[in-house]
Order: C-alpha cells, then sequence, then structure tokens
C-alpha cells in the first residue's frame, strides 16, 4: 500500500480555502518563518479518503473485532458520547474562558460536568473528593504516589521512603512510585495468587512509605485478605493505593474506600468507556479519603453555597499543577455521559456480566489451557500456555492464530509471574454468542497446536504482512524510514 | 576448583582466581526470549547482594539483574551492550555481564549450586 505522500501529483488540492481575512503575517520575524513549503501531501479529498478508509479497514479494533485484551478493559464506547462531546457549547469552549474576568458564568456548565463527575465518581470509589487532572492512568498513579509523598512530609515522616509493590501488580505501579522518588520494594504472591501476608509483614517497618495493591491483581483475583492487608500497612505506618485500573470488576459493589485504602486512580478510558487505544487521550482521576483531601492538586472545583461553580487555585499544602488546565475535559465529559446513562443499578450489572464472561470463558477452556487456581476469576482470566509451549506453540504463536481468525490477541506474557501467560478480558459488551466464536477459536488452536505444531510459525496468513521480525525491530529499530 | 552458583533471581556466579563472573540462567534466557537490550552496571562502583546491577530487556519483558553477593565491580562484558543476542547464545559462557571483586565470600553459601537450582526450576 502506497503512502499518502506517493499518492497524487505535485499541485493537486483536497480543497479549496477562503482567502484570509485578516492582515498576512507581517509579524512574524523572518528569521521564524520557514524558508520552504511544508510537504504536504497532494491529493484530492476523495484519494484522501480513499486511503484513510483503506487504513481504517487495515485496523484491528473493538468497533470491528472481539478484542478481549486482558487489563485494558477494552469496552464498547458509545458513539452517543461522541454526539454530546461535539455540542458546540463544550466543543468550542476556549480552555483560558474560566479565567477571564466574568468568564465563569459563560463556562458554568462545563464546570458543573467536572464537579458532578468528580462526586458520582467519589461516590463509587467511597472517597472524600477525586482530582479530575491527570491525564491517564499512571499519570494518576504518579500523583497518587505524589500525594503520599506530601502527607509524609507534612509529617515529618522524613524517613518513610519505601513503596511496597505486590508481584502481581500493574508494571506501571514501580515506574510511578520511582518517578515519585521513592525506592521499591516487591511483595510476593503465595499460592493462591494473593498477597503473600508473612512475606509483607516482613517487608513492613519504619521505611514504610505505602503499598501499592493491584484489586483486583492482574491475575485476575480479589484478595479476600484486602482489609487486614491495609490494616497492616496502616499499623506500620504507611498509606495504602490502589490501582483501579482494574475496577471494571468490582464497580458498583465494593467501594475501595471502605476497605481501607487512601487513594486510588481509576482510568476513564477503561472502566468508563470512554475512547482507548492508540495512545489516548487517556484520564486518570484520583479519588482520596480526607487524610490527602489537603494536597490534591489544582485546580479543583468548587460548588458555592448559591449552587455556581468556581475554580480554586489557592490550597496551601497542594503538590500544585500536575496538568495544564482542567484534565482531558474531553474525556471526562464522555465518561460523564457514561455516569448519568448507566445509573446505580447500570454499574451493578456492569461487574456482575463482566465477571460471568470471564468465567464463562474460565470454564470452557480449562480443558485445554491450564488455569492455575482452583477460584473463581474476576473480569479477566489469565491462562498459561504452558502445556502448549512444551510441544513448540508459544504464547505468541496462540496470539498470531487469533489474528488469522478475526480476533484481537489477548494480552501475551503479562503477568511476568505466570508462564506462557494469555490474560483475556471480554468485559460486559461482549455477547454470548461472541465469547462462543471465541471459545471456538482457542479450542481450533489447541487441538492443532496438538497435531500441528509447525502450522504457527508462519501466522498471521490473513493480514498484509504475515508474521513480523519482532527481535530485529527491537534490535535494529529502523525510525526513518 | 572452581564452582557455579545459581540464585533464585536466576542469575549465575562462576568464581575464577578470586573474582565472581555474573550473568543470568540458561533458564533466564529461555524465559525471557530474545534479548533486545542489556544495560550493564558501571565499572568500578560497588555492589550488595541483592542490588540491581542492570536490565535486560527482551520482547517479552524487561527484567533486573541482581547482584548475587557483594562487592566491587571490576569489569564488564561491555560486547552484551552491542550484541545482546548473545545472551541468549551463550548465556552461561560468553555472556557474562560482570565480574566482581567480592567482598564477602562466605555470601556464597547463601546460593544453590547446579543440582539444587535445576530441582528449584523443577519445584
Amino acid at each position: 500500500m502506497k503512502s499518502i505522500f506517493e499518492q497524487g501529483r505535485a499541485g493537486r488540492r483536497g480543497s479549496t480555502l477562503p482567502q484570509p481575512d485578516v492582515p498576512p503575517a507581517a509579524a512574524i520575524p523572518a528569521a521564524l518563518r520557514r524558508r520552504t513549503p511544508p510537504a504536504l501531501p497532494e491529493v484530492s479529498e476523495l484519494e484522501a479518503m480513499r486511503h484513510f478508509t483503506r487504513l481504517g479497514q487495515r485496523n484491528m479494533g473493538v468497533a470491528a473485532n472481539f478484542y478481549p485484551l486482558g487489563s485494558c478493559t477494552m469496552k464498547y464506547n458509545p458513539p452517543f458520547h461522541e454526539r454530546l462531546a461535539a455540542l458546540p457549547g463544550f466543543a468550542g469552549l476556549h480552555p483560558l474562558l474560566p479565567q477571564l474576568r466574568h468568564g465563569a458564568a459563560l463556562t458554568q456548565g462545563a464546570l458543573a460536568v467536572i464537579y458532578e463527575a468528580e462526586t458520582i465518581i467519589s461516590e463509587l470509589l467511597g472517597f472524600e473528593r477525586t482530582t479530575m487532572q491527570p491525564l491517564a492512568g499512571a499519570h494518576g498513579e504518579l500523583c497518587g504516589c505524589m500525594l503520599i509523598a506530601a502527607y509524609h512530609r507534612d509529617h515529618g515522616n522524613t524517613e518513610r521512603k519505601v513503596m511496597l509493590i505486590p508481584d502481581a501488580a500493574h508494571g506501571t505501579n514501580p515506574a510511578s512510585a520511582a518517578v515519585a522518588g521513592f525506592v521499591i520494594r516487591e511483595v510476593a504472591s503465595d499460592a493462591d495468587g494473593n498477597v503473600d501476608l508473612a512475606d509483607l509483614e516482613a517487608k513492613l517497618g519504619p521505611d514504610t512509605a505505602g503499598l501499592m495493591l493491584t484489586c483486583p491483581n492482574t491475575l485476575g483475583l480479589f484478595d479476600p485478605n484486602v482489609r487486614e492487608i491495609c490494616a497492616l500497612v496502616h499499623a506500620a505506618g504507611g498509606l495504602c493505593y490502589c490501582d483501579g485500573a482494574n475496577f471494571n470488576a468490582i464497580i458498583g459493589r465494593v467501594r475501595p474506600g471502605d476497605l481501607g485504602f487512601d487513594v486510588m486512580h481509576v482510568n476513564l478510558h477503561k472502566t468508563f468507556a470512554t475512547p482507548h487505544g492508540g495512545g489516548g487521550p487517556g484520564s486518570g482521576p484520583v479519588g482520596v479519603n480526607a487524610k490527602l483531601v489537603p494536597y490534591l492538586p489544582v485546580s479543583i472545583v468548587q460548588k458555592r453555597a448559591d449552587g455556581t461553580y468556581a475554580l480554586e487555585y489557592e490550597c496551601e499544602r497542594s503538590i500544585g499543577y500536575i496538568a495544564p488546565f482542567y484534565g482531558n475535559f474531553g474525556v471526562i465529559l464522555r465518561a460523564y455521559a457514561y455516569l448519568l446513562t448507566l445509573g446505580r443499578e447500570g454499574f451493578i450489572r456492569v461487574s456482575e456480566n463482566a465477571v460471568l464472561n470471564a468465567n464463562y470463558i474460565r470454564v470452557r477452556l480449562a480443558p485445554y489451557y491450564e488455569w492455575k487456581f482452583n477460584r473463581f476469576c474476576m473480569h479477566e482470566c489469565v491462562f498459561s500456555a504452558a502445556k502448549q509451549a512444551r510441544n513448540g506453540v508459544r504464547a505468541l504463536d496462540i496470539a498470531k492464530a487469533l489474528i488469522d481468525r478475526g480476533i484481537h490477541p489477548p494480552t501475551i506474557y503479562f503477568p511476568l509471574i505466570v508462564p506462557e501467560a494469555l490474560m483475556i478480558e471480554p468485559t460486559e459488551t461482549e455477547s454470548r454468542e461472541t465469547l462462543d466464536e471465541f471459545i471456538q477459536a482457542m479450542i481450533e488452536i489447541a487441538a492443532l497446536a496438538d497435531k500441528d505444531p509447525a502450522a504457527f510459525h508462519d501466522f498471521p496468513l490473513t493480514t498484509p504482512v504475515s508474521r513480523l521480525d519482532e527481535t530485529r525491530a527491537a534490535r535494529h529499530p529502523d525510525l526513518t524510514a | 576448583m572452581e564452582m557455579k552458583y545459581y540464585s533464585k533471581e536466576h542469575e549465575w556466579v562462576e568464581v575464577k582466581d578470586g573474582e565472581a563472573y555474573v550473568g543470568i540462567s540458561v533458564h533466564a534466557a529461555e524465559e525471557l526470549g530474545d534479548i533486545t537490550f542489556v544495560e550493564l552496571p558501571h565499572e568500578g562502583d560497588s555492589c550488595h547482594a541483592g542490588d540491581s546491577l542492570g536490565v535486560v530487556e527482551s520482547v517479552k519483558a524487561a527484567s533486573d539483574v541482581y547482584a548475587p553477593v557483594s562487592g566491587k565491580i571490576v569489569a564488564v562484558n561491555s560486547q552484551l551492550e552491542d550484541k545482546p543476542e548473545m545472551v541468549n547464545a551463550s548465556p552461561e559462557e560468553q555472556a557474562w555481564f560482570c565480574r566482581i571483586a567480592m567482598s564477602d565470600a562466605s555470601e556464597l553459601d547463601a546460593l544453590m549450586d547446579e543440582a539444587a537450582y535445576t530441582a528449584y526450576l523443577n519445584n
């Protein structure tokens, strides 16, 4: 397929722009102006349309394919949200408007969206307040770690530098804590996939700043000792962070604030059905209990006694700015629409069906792929392809075979504590029929792995390019082509 | 006599002329798959047993390499930076990561010998 720069011909234009009605850019100094015109594609509108339609057809996305990418919650994003986000009152809003004199009066609707979304999310999490500022999940983690650091600094706890992170946590947790300046110490999992309490107790001490627990964890398991874990960390003087990337499993049923957590992020682009993939834009609001409210980043939307909304910046102990303006407002707006559409009853059904779908897959595929635990899973189930790997068919090969069957592969080789991991998260938005098709494909693949393992080495065969040499791409990246 | 020891984190140590050669085991290299990047420690730095010595990255995962013994890093195998594939080709021979002048040889007693490591892997 030709790139758009290889199409069309010199001088071809897709559209005719009107004559400018402002004076030419005489004010821009010559030294700052480019000397040659930009190398833009020179194609007609129709050529551009066909080009991007073709690219879209080559894309494997949730709009066209089952997409059980574990830990990513690739649920359906209703286009209704896009209609709301396109309303001119929102889409045309200038981010500086609320800062201008009398500007707040013109932005009450947008401020109400942020405030109301925050209020509902705080209620779902069981927390006092939630900052809507973080621009992604890991940004939320960093914000939460900075809040924990600010709390300890404010309380004179200068020795508390260690963040404890179980080995079944998301990989971003240790990265976020390290960026925030903490020393990372890993806590082991026990044979049931829970936090090893003896190991946790051994690692708690006067240097403990906190614990970051992914709940449910990356094995798709809910740790039944979560209250005890939080109590142990609190007794040692630390704070408890909940990685809420897997909140889809428990939303509407359990409030992490009630379990003993002090701070938690959620991913609007996962649990709250805003667009996901391709790098975002994401949003990772962070909820906190009363202990951490004074440190929340600015700005904060406050509701005044007269029912109007205002942006507050004067917070003495705040960690300050972590993002420009008010977070990813367009994403918050879409999530707010989702929150209002589903309501309290709707969210109970979300978690119920997400967990039911994952357990249906777990039970149906357990005869074919190894599943290590004798218990229910939550919203995702992590199989091991160890059985197939002994025959020369690895998790990567199974992932590629799924592509040929029109299914996006699950997450593979994560979590690291499961060899040849296949991490499958169907989400609540998939039908029984789709799950059955996926299960059938996985059963066929298991049979083929027994019979003809060599066949796997070239999969996928139906895609524009077949098996890519990922090793060579990583060892000798060519970023200039 | 040369003796080879293994850590639970899948590093190996071989003592030659009083210095400890350190690398990752065949098992670790196989589990990681094709290694695409190796970050080595700095020559002249000191390390404590359990400290991170460097990083190995593969197409599947990135993983820390831990110091199995304490001491001073007297040499690093800088070839690995340009040829990370050596770790797959010869993890326990040519692809040593660094050489440590041990400060406490008794730390070797806490590690496993080859038989114990094989049993640990099969467990």
